[in-house]
């Protein structure tokens, strides 16, 4: 369980953020959506911990973010941000491996290896071992650095719940990647973690997403399962777009087309 | 790649104990193993060199070599560690100012301390030079550091140029301080200014070695971190990294163990650039491999750069910075031309 309470952050006195309050259940894939510059990245750097100069409470399973040390907190959440690049060659199998050093102090043992190589197994990334980073694609990039996030959390640790933070994770990925994406961060939550996406395609979102969060200029226009919040006039107010929702006449689930 | 190169690093140190035998018997006298073993033996025995090859051997090329190796180590190392925290291969510590800075610094202890007593100077050398020079290096990397950051990042352009700003700073003092100089032997820092193992003595390698081991021990514990940190800030601190105190702690241990070793033997520039540039070749940029091998090729190629320095001359010196910038300097325009750093907005069209 996540929750943030009553969360205001400011930037040279301009807000960002303005009396943010939700929860996030382990089991549910919760996905932040809004224009840009809505504040949503920033709510995410928030409750992930790599900003720490807001008001309000963000609370891991009812324990304050504030009292984890760095490293603690590394142990139980991980974040896929948007490409990190690299500034030296690194072999695809050396960035995985970088998921696992919050677990040990100087040389990975066997068992980080195992974790390593099935999570490049499940990526598809078996053939990639070797190769230099650098020279890979966007798109192989990405699916790195997602193997990477997953390594790092790939247990449950003893004490609680898995966070998982993807922000706007599918910028530079084929459709065909998409999906996959957020099928494999589904089926990788299970029960036991708090998933979370900021994401931009808003249809992509509802394809998954078991609860959604609007966000406009810093607030929160409206949050709940989509089937319930999901309306013409709402999308309107959060995009500035005429809008109808239809049904998708496969998934059956909502779908947003716009005139 | 050659990755996976496991016999690199005892090939390396094969290589480097090679290197320095070779090192300390080539020179304006030949020594041979009869000389050194003899040396040795007299000198457990605690009684004086029996002729003058053996006291050659004691007094002259064994510290100097052993100085020159541990140097060599020590700049190597600052290298990868500055190119890790600045996410550059174009850093080293001779370009942005800490030598020069440290050169400073430790030119104003050997004009004063030259119009000391005697006894004074015995003294106060060997240990207020490093001091001096360590407040020198610091503040030379601390201004560059802090002017070139501008808001979040560290421009790499901005830090190459106050680099330029502080290197001038750095080298018109200590002309000055010569210039000022009563005293001879002092006023030969010009010299020194461009490296020389020449006047190095036992207490130097031990004060050199002892911060060196000191620092090459904590340093190697950072080598997890700063790969995370190759990644970006944001994403080392979700692996529990902190940026902030990484980046102190790293510009501390470098700037000490470099301003220690450009008190006694002077600026060597490019050494830091040169190493790491060639050992990524092999082992690539992870840092868990990455500084044992750049600090054993340090020691090894700076050891083969003062042979060349005793030897091309022979018996005259060439300054050892001499040697290393004429092959430093093609590595570095290699650097900058394979970087974006010339490619930035401004100019006009050639």
């Amino acid at each position: 369980m996540l929750r943030t309470e009553n969360i205001h952050f400011a930037i040279d006195k301009k807000q960002i953020l303005h009396d943010v309050t939700a929860d996030f259940v382990p089991g549910e894939f919760s996905m932040i959506l809004g224009p840009n510059g809505s504040g949503k990245s920033s709510f995410l750097k928030i409750f992930s911990g790599e900003i720490s100069a807001f008001k309000g409470d963000v609370k891991y399973a009812d324990r304050n973010i504030k009292s984890f040390k760095k490293e603690e907190l590394a142990l139980r959440r991980a974040v896929m941000s948007q490409l990190p690049e690299l500034s030296f060659p690194l072999t695809v199998e050396e960035v995985v491996m970088m998921g696992r050093y919050p677990h040990f102090k100087f040389n990975p043992n066997k068992h980080d290896e195992t974790i390593c190589n099935e999570v490049m197994h499940q990526m598809d990334l078996d053939s990639f071992r070797m190769r230099n980073y650098l020279t890979l694609s966007g798109g192989e990039k990405q699916r790195v650095q997602f193997a990477r996030v997953l390594t790092q959390i790939w247990e449950k640790p003893a004490d609680g719940y898995r966070y998982l933070f993807l922000d706007e994770p599918l910028t530079s990925l084929d459709i065909k990647y998409q999906q996959e994406f957020l099928q494999i961060a589904k089926n990788f939550s299970k029960n036991d973690t708090v998933l979370i996406a900021v994401m931009h395609d808003i249809n992509l979102a509802l394809q998954y997403a078991d609860k959604i969060i609007f966000l406009k200029e810093g607030t929160i226009l409206a949050q709940g399962k989509p089937s319930d919040i999901l309306s013409p006039a709402l999308i309107s107010e959060v995009y500035h777009v005429d809008a109808q929702i239809i049904t998708h006449p496969v998934t059956k689930k909502p779908l947003v087309i716009y005139h | 790649m050659l990755r996976h190169n496991k016999i690199l690093f005892p090939v390396l140190l094969a290589l480097l104990f090679v290197m320095m035998f070779a090192a300390i018997a080539f020179g304006a006298v030949h020594l041979s193993g009869a000389d050194m073993l003899g040396g040795l033996q007299h000198f457990f025995k605690g009684e004086d060199p029996a002729n003058i090859h053996q006291a050659v051997f004691m007094q002259l090329r064994l510290p100097r070599v052993l100085l020159c190796v541990i140097t060599g180590a020590i700049l190597a190392v600052s290298g990868v560690l500055m190119q890790g925290l600045f996410r550059n291969p174009i850093v080293e510590p001779g370009l942005i100012g800490t030598s020069a800075g440290a050169a400073f610094g430790a030119s104003i202890v050997f004009v004063l301390a030259a119009d000391m007593s005697v006894r004074m100077k015995e003294l106060a050398g060997p240990l207020l030079v490093p001091l001096f020079a360590f407040v020198g290096g610091m503040l030379a990397t601390f201004v560059v550091y802090s002017l070139a950051k501008n808001t979040r990042r560290v421009s790499i352009m901005s830090l190459l140029l106050v680099g330029i700003a502080i290197n001038a700073v750095g080298l018109s003092g200590t002309g000055l301080m010569s210039y000022i100089a009563r005293d001879p032997q002092a006023r030969s820092i010009t010299f020194w200014n461009l490296g020389t193992f020449s006047g190095a003595s036992w207490l130097q390698v031990f004060i050199v070695g002892s911060v060196a081991a000191i620092i090459f021990t904590i340093s190697m514990r950072y080598s997890k971190q700063l790969n995370a940190l190759l990644l970006g800030e944001e994403e080392a601190t979700y692996l529990g990294v902190d940026p902030q105190k990484l980046k102190w702690r790293i510009l501390v241990m470098t700037t000490a163990m470099v301003s220690v070793a450009t008190a006694f033997v002077g600026v060597i520039s490019f050494m830091g650039l040169i190493v790491p540039h060639i050992m990524r070749i092999f082992v690539g940029s992870d840092n868990k491999k990455l500084l044992p091998t750049s600090m054993v090729a340090g020691a090894l190629l700076l050891t083969l750069a003062d042979m060349g320095a005793r030897l091309f001359l022979a018996p005259a010196e060439i300054p050892i910075g001499i040697i290393t910038s004429v092959v430093g300097a093609p590595i570095f325009i290699l650097l900058l031309k394979r970087s974006k750093v010339l490619q930035q907005k401004g100019g006009f069209n050639a």
